[in-house]
């Protein structure tokens, strides 16, 4: 059986949706109730994390089972980029997906997980193509844009969805026998370039993520071509997390539909506060290249 | 006149359809909102896999769920797959959800459990033979109502995975991600 076809299944099922972070069985069941279609179960939202410092580890098992026991949905959870052991705690509680996180504290500043070694999936981030085709070398089921978490600023999640699909573009547009060389230049394997060369778009599914926090955002980063979106910080920061969870899912939807997404963005109540990109002490997205 | 078939485009897996219904030269659109439905009423309708919470939530809140509604008890075909089969029961067996509600059956969601339990597996499909099926924290229907005309199609492991009950069709499985089109050409017999 085919276990890595099988989790780029589950992947292309989330497809047009959203996922939230959320934090507790009650947060699980306000994203469930509004259309998230899986939540990443962690201790801490990213904005959090940032402004408490120090050592960010993946969350209590116990508490990411109370979320698995709470919804119906897929349940995801992070552990830090190159703990293996981490990854392995979260498959023997048969989490239906791994998000390898820069959010967290790299635990190898060399090596990515061999994600081809387990059952679960893996979904990665990537700032460009170089970095999402070597993460689906190592067995990556599904990418999305590293972005700057917990930061409200969506600046970063677009600037990496444009580079992604800009050098999609340009390999699609190469000779083949160029082919060979830019798989030299990504620092990828060549069965991948090639793969994108033919197809136009990631062996995989590809969502946004990083600072989304309005509807617009989401519809923004759907009509440059990602597939769905995470929702971090942006929701349980904001002033009426249930309205604007539907609200980004209904965008997610109709993205381009502005007429709707005007009537959506109506009456949100406060969108997260947010930090500019040059306020910000921490980069996330420097992490694991 | 070719016939045209629309895809419920709200969440899911719902472009692999469109491919599945080109390569067999069927007219396809998507449907994403009420206008979708009820300018240009399709032949037949496929309800996509994905998650039923949000698509079914997606369908009330667009004010779709009572048009559809009518539209298949008034006989439109339609193929449910995974979340569509869920969207289609008339009863689920571990959820309190009711969305379209047509057909009786009382299904199982995430009857294999978690995405540990995928899995792809031979089974034999009525009418067509044998068929490759891809489980995706599949739904099995429990029960199925024969003397309301409602035919098992496919067992696997001694769960019912597919049935049909006159115009609509479901299957626990996703035909639309393998390279496999019987299904959907099934589905396009159901049209004429």
């Amino acid at each position: 059986m085919n276990r890595y076809e099988l989790n780029k299944n589950l992947a292309q099922m989330l497809k047009g949706g959203v996922i939230m972070d959320v934090t507790t069985p009650e947060q699980a069941k306000i994203a469930e109730e509004a259309g998230a279609c899986a939540v990443m179960a962690l201790e801490k939202i990213p904005a959090d994390i940032r402004a408490a410092g120090g050592v960010a580890r993946m969350s209590d098992p116990k508490m990411i089972k109370s979320i698995q026991q709470a919804v119906s949905i897929p349940v995801m959870a992070k552990v830090r980029i190159g703990h293996f052991t981490e990854a392995q705690i979260l498959q023997a509680i048969e989490i239906d997906y791994i998000d390898e996180s820069e959010v967290l504290s790299p635990a190898d500043d060399t090596y990515h997980i061999d994600k081809a070694k387990f059952e679960v999936p893996f979904v990665c981030g990537a700032k460009d193509l170089g970095e999402a085709l070597r993460r689906i070398a190592e067995g990556a089921s599904m990418i999305r844009t590293k972005g700057e978490p917990g930061t409200g600023d969506v600046v970063q999640a677009v600037r990496h969805l444009r580079l992604i699909m800009k050098q999609i573009r340009q390999l699609q547009n190469q000779r083949e026998d160029e082919l060979y060389h830019a798989a030299k230049e990504l620092e990828v394997p060549y069965e991948l370039v090639s793969y994108v060369h033919q197809y136009g778009k990631l062996p995989v599914v590809n969502f946004a993520a990083g600072g989304i926090a309005t509807p617009a955002d989401a519809a923004l980063l759907m009509q440059l071509g990602a597939e769905g979106v995470f929702v971090g910080s942006g929701i349980f920061k904001s002033g009426n997390p249930a309205k604007r969870a539907q609200a980004i899912v209904k965008a997610v939807t109709n993205y381009k539909d502005a007429k709707l997404i005007a009537d959506l963005s109506e009456d949100l109540g406060d969108a997260m506060v947010g930090i500019n990109e040059e306020e910000i002490q921490l980069i996330m997205a420097a992490r694991g290249v | 006149m070719n016939k045209r078939i629309g895809v419920l485009a709200l969440q899911g897996a719902f472009a692999e359809h469109m491919a599945a219904l080109n390569k067999i030269g069927a007219d396809c659109f998507e449907i994403r909102q009420k206008s979708d439905l009820t300018l240009q009423t399709p032949d037949g309708i496929i309800l996509p896999g994905g998650e039923s919470t949000v698509i079914g939530k997606l369908l009330q809140e667009l004010d779709m769920l009572g048009d559809l509604k009518k539209l298949i008890e008034k006989g439109l075909p339609v193929f449910g797959t995974c979340a569509g089969m869920i969207l289609l029961a008339g009863k689920l067996s571990n959820d309190d959800h009711k969305y379209l509600g047509t057909m009786d059956i009382t299904v199982k969601r995430n009857a294999y459990g978690r995405q540990l339990g995928s899995f792809q597996t031979m089974g034999l499909f009525k009418g067509i033979g044998d068929l490759g099926m891809t489980f995706i924290r599949a739904p099995y229907i429990e029960t199925l109502s024969e003397d309301k005309g409602v035919e098992a199609l496919a067992v696997v492991n001694d769960r019912i995975v597919a049935a049909r009950q006159g115009n609509m069709l479901v299957t626990s499985f996703h035909p639309e991600l393998s390279e496999d089109l019987r299904v959907h050409e099934y589905f396009i017999q159901m049209l004429t």
